[in-house]
């Protein structure tokens, strides 16, 4: 009979090969170029950022530039070469403080619970009121204008976004019991928030972490579009999209257009990317 | 085999503040590592999940405490192995009184050479991140001043004395059926060469046939190594066949204790009774309880 082909012994199927996630290869190759541009950009970038050249501003693409040049007459391939760099970094940084704060408070409140927990909460709940951009203009007035501002600023306020979604994860696993065990085994309470609870958040921090840095590059874009953050004439790309706002006028589009173009290129690279990962730890069992 | 219990308890009670009137509905406010509901109301406000509850558990001895749902069967386990606070009553374990006050992680460490438990459900009660040896590593490097090889090896002892693979060392808990998770669990509780083991419902989310094979390595275990048993469960068949001795509870309270033989064949209490009398067998159907 044909249909007893099948062995009746349960052999163990063999592991289905893993396919290739087209959407994780594709925005993690333009993540990975866009570090790459912002680690080598001396050797990348075609001519000096910073040198002006009066007699060639507004200029269209050709042989010697590119994307044209600057109302300044700034390379702006190279602009936008060198501009990866800072906008890159402000963000970077934010998603790293919040994260790191966050993930401690997170964790901690998962594990003692009562007052802490209560006070963290509530601390978060009020940040939570505030909006990042309010809060960074507030700390740029108050400090000046520059990254470190708005950067510290925006830290604060991503930090109770990504300890909620950690201390809510933090809290379901600690209340597992492979958690208990490893408490009656006497591991340690450092060794139980690290190795295991800390372990079992990671892939959720990860997923988190990309997300937000969509919108830390954007919110940090804002900041230094309306002239609070990075100052001209450093290149960074919503300093790039300001300055070269005079200039649509006089029907120059291309500085602003490219530098906005790069924002998005980027946030949708990381958003792509973390939304993937998210659905993909979803589809996984979690036990 | 000296004759010291290695486990006594005495009087042991467990209160919940409750926040609501409605005592039922709500299991231990403020316990974040309470797993079980608790349907009993004594007085307003205050849930009594365990209520004078004495035993004593002999070196190499198995004592089954039995009761349905609620009774506060595993209340009485967590509080031995420290994962609850008693609000009354003492807990010796190898004639040393276990303090609440102030555990240190070295007390703790010790604590753990002496009681170890083994959860019902062998899909959560393992880190889904660490393979088994990982597991089994982690716990030996925390109690013992091993080397790698003399660790490694045991990890392998280990695995041989609860019937896993040697090749099954390196897999996730994922890779592993419900029944060898179990086995896992149960080598990552022994690590630590235990006095006493508790198996809290260790049996009950696995199908019968591995059940039964899990209560013989279980046996098996006990004649190799002389560990004490604390059996929690609610299925009187398995505590048949694993245990010296029962304790019956029910909301709390411990209604009838002795030996497993004369308990389960003259069964004193009308509780227990009804509890035998859900035992399926050959020919029985199932029918209202309290009849």
């Amino acid at each position: 009979m044909a249909t007893l082909e099948a062995p009746l012994v349960a052999t163990p199927a063999p592991r289905p090969r893993r396919r290739p996630d087209w959407v994780v290869l594709s925005t993690g190759t333009v993540i990975a170029l866009l570090v790459l541009m912002a680690v080598f950009a001396p050797l990348l970038a075609p001519d000096n950022p910073d040198y002006a050249n009066i007699l060639a501003t507004n200029q269209g693409p050709s042989a010697a530039h590119l994307l044209g040049t600057d109302s300044f007459g700034r390379d702006l391939l190279s602009r936008l070469i060198y501009g990866v760099r800072l906008s890159l970094l402000g963000p970077a940084l934010i998603i790293l403080i919040a994260t790191l704060v966050g993930t401690v408070l997170a964790i901690l409140s998962a594990w003692y619970g009562g007052w802490f927990d209560r006070v963290v909460s509530r601390v978060a709940d009020i940040l939570f009121a505030f909006p990042g951009l309010i809060f960074a203009m507030l700390a740029v007035a108050m400090f000046g204008p520059g990254l470190v501002a708005p950067v510290v600023a925006l830290s604060i306020s991503y930090t109770p976004y990504l300890m909620r979604v950690i201390r809510a994860e933090a809290l379901r696993q600690r209340n597992l019991p492979y958690v208990a065990a490893c408490y009656v085994g006497g591991l340690s309470v450092r060794t139980i928030c690290t190795r295991h609870i800390l372990r079992n958040v990671m892939p959720l921090l990860v997923v988190q972490a990309a997300l937000s840095f969509g919108y830390a590059l954007v919110d940090l874009a804002a900041v230094s579009y309306l002239g609070l953050g990075v100052q001209p004439p450093t290149p960074e790309w919503g300093v790039m999209v300001s300055t070269g706002q005079s200039a649509i006028l006089a029907g120059h589009p291309q500085e602003s257009l490219l530098a906005g173009l790069m924002i998005v290129i980027t946030v949708v690279a990381f958003n792509l990317l973390g939304d993937r990962l998210a659905s993909r730890q979803k589809g996984t069992v979690r036990a | 085999m000296t004759d010291e219990p290695v486990l006594e308890v005495r009087e042991l009670r467990k209160e919940y503040r409750v926040r609501t009137s409605r005592a039922e509905a709500v299991p231990a406010a403020g316990s974040a590592l309470l797993g079980h509901a608790v349907t009993r109301r004594e007085r307003a406000g205050v849930l009594v999940a365990v209520d004078d509850v004495s035993f004593s558990v002999s070196p190499g001895q198995s004592l089954a405490v039995v009761g349905e749902s609620g009774s506060g069967k595993t209340t009485v386990a967590r509080m031995v192995v420290g994962l609850e606070r008693p609000t009354s009553g003492t807990i010796m374990v190898s004639g040393r009184e276990r303090s609440w006050r102030h555990v240190s992680s070295r007390e703790r460490r010790r604590r753990a050479r002496e009681v170890q438990i083994v959860f019902q459900d062998p899909y959560s009660s393992l880190d889904p991140r660490m393979s088994v040896r990982a597991s089994l590593d982690e716990s030996l490097r925390l109690h013992f001043d091993w080397t790698r090889e003399r660790r490694d090896e045991r990890v392998a002892e280990l695995l041989d004395q609860v019937g896993l693979d040697r090749r099954q060392a390196n897999s996730l808990p994922k890779a592993l059926s419900g029944g060898q998770r179990q086995r896992v669990a149960i080598a990552r509780a022994l690590a630590s060469e235990p006095r006493v083991l508790i198996c809290d419902e260790a049996v009950a989310s696995l199908d019968v046939s591995i059940q039964a094979q899990i209560l013989n390595l279980l046996s098996d275990i006990r004649d190799a190594t002389g560990v004490s048993y604390l059996f929690i469960s609610h299925d009187l068949a398995v505590v048949r066949q694993v245990s010296d001795a029962v304790l019956v509870m029910r909301r709390g309270r411990v209604i009838e204790a002795g030996p497993t033989a004369s308990v389960l064949s003259e069964p004193s209490d009308a509780y227990t009774k009804q509890l035998l009398a859900a035992i399926p067998r050959p020919g029985w159907k199932p029918t209202l309880s309290g009849s």
